[in-house]
């Protein structure tokens, strides 16, 4: 019997290796695995590249793995937040790397990862600081395109609304966000729920994410987002 | 610039530079608005008149803000306000959001800017190439990936410089994107001549706007 949901934290959190690139999940607060970047804080994996749409927000969550010194290099579109301290800071002493990513380039490289394709071209940031060192290409259409390359995940955090024990998933409203394409672009996608069903209790018709795309999940009933 | 020239005219406010650009909005549009003045175009555009709304963070179908006890914590928008959806919205991943965007299928973007060129370009991202931290979110794949891209922004900054330019000094976000810029002194089209004035705010003579404008403006046609 195929069972992928795990009773602890650590159970969750185990293995993960110094070194790897974390992709971690949300917009906002919204979708975003709160309990499972607590866990990783927990478990000790350093020298870590993470992956977000933006860089922390206060001293909690990825901002606290970031000022504990965890993580070598961030890869986000949007490093700004409410209260952005603890990234401003470690970027000003060169504590951090940080690579800028268009938003649709960030989603894309992560798609593309967990779709086998190691590259693609776009016409986002052509002509821009974004697209320096990069090759270009026109095609039939006359434009020109910067190629961008595949951003694969070593390890992935979501948050999900509902799971089931073969790990098939659905998201609440816009906590969708990059959850289904990060549980796609890793080679280990953990999983935080709000609910646990019953196999079969998904109707097939509205499963987000299929199971073949996560590998653990955690029964965490979290409540609402907040503090964005 | 004579303080007569001043009181001669009216510059918009905020509330009818977005009034001025929902205007042009015809329903049947996907539209997605920028974060600032842009968000508030969409209050202008009557909920009878179905223009569908567009939020990078996979909304589609956006509906106006919600009543304060009406709250839903998970239904955010780009700018990480709470909104609605409409009847008939639907929710996607990151990856579907931006391919609505990349992928042609918005008719229009309206994003703020720090400078348009007449060439078309825009510079709303960064303003200057050591920047400390960048933030670009989704501006990039809106400015490229939309059918159309208009900006919405205040014609000078507040100390007077002018914002419509020849060339962009700040780092790009897209090369030859714009279409359109509404300011609160005018509404101007780019095209291969340069920038053409489609209206301007009332009281406000072509020379008055033109001493406010970097870039070379050509009257509206008669």
């Amino acid at each position: 019997m195929i069972n992928k949901i795990v009773q602890s934290i650590a159970e969750a959190m185990a293995g993960i290796k110094d070194g790897s690139t974390v992709l971690v999940s949300g917009f906002g607060a919204v979708g975003q695995p709160n309990v499972l970047i607590d866990g990783l804080i927990e478990q000790g994996a350093t020298d870590l590249v993470a992956v977000a749409n933006n860089a922390g927000v206060g001293h909690v969550g990825l901002a606290r793995l970031m000022e504990l010194g965890r993580v070598r290099k961030i890869i986000c579109s949007f490093p700004r937040s409410s209260d952005p301290v603890v990234f401003e800071t470690l970027y000003r002493t060169g504590k951090i790397e940080l690579e800028i990513v268009p938003q649709g380039t960030l989603a894309e490289r992560m798609h593309a990862a967990g779709a086998g394709i190691p590259a693609f071209f776009t016409a986002t940031a052509v002509g821009t600081l974004l697209a320096n060192g990069k090759e270009t290409r026109q095609f039939d259409d006359g434009r020109t395109y910067v190629m961008e390359k595949s951003l694969p995940g070593d390890v992935a955090l979501v948050e999900a609304w509902e799971a089931d024990r073969w790990g098939n998933l659905t998201f609440k409203q816009s906590g969708r966000n990059f959850n289904p394409v990060m549980a796609m672009a890793a080679k280990l996608t953990i999983v935080q729920s709000q609910h646990i069903v019953e196999l079969g209790d998904i109707p097939p018709e509205n499963v987000h994410t299929p199971g073949i795309f996560v590998d653990r999940v955690l029964h965490v009933p979290y409540g609402d987002p907040s503090g964005f | 610039m004579s303080d007569s020239a001043i009181a001669d005219f009216k510059p918009l406010s905020r509330q009818q530079m977005a009034a001025r650009v929902a205007r042009d909005i015809p329903e049947g549009w996907y539209v997605n608005l920028g974060i600032g003045i842009p968000t508030q175009v969409a209050d202008h555009v009557p909920l009878e008149r179905e223009v569908i709304f567009h939020s990078e963070n996979g909304v589609l179908g956006m509906g106006p803000a919600p009543a304060p006890d009406k709250i839903e914590p998970w239904l955010i928008n780009a700018g990480k306000q709470y909104v609605t959806l409409r009847k008939g919205g639907s929710y996607v991943h990151h990856a579907d959001s931006f391919a609505m965007i990349r992928g042609g299928h918005l008719d229009l973007c309206v994003l703020g800017g720090f400078q348009v060129a007449e060439n078309g370009d825009l510079a709303n991202w960064a303003t200057s190439v050591n920047d400390t931290a960048p933030a670009v979110g989704g501006a990039m794949d809106l400015a490229a990936g939309a059918k159309r891209l208009w900006v919405l922004m205040e014609h000078t900054t507040k100390d007077g410089t002018s914002k419509i330019v020849h060339r962009c000094s700040y780092p790009l976000t897209a090369v030859g994107a714009v279409k359109r810029v509404y300011t609160n002194l005018a509404t101007l089209d780019i095209t291969p001549e340069g920038f053409a004035i489609v209206d301007m705010a009332p009281g406000l003579s072509f020379e008055n706007l033109q001493a406010r404008t970097e870039a070379k403006l050509r009257p509206a046609a008669a």
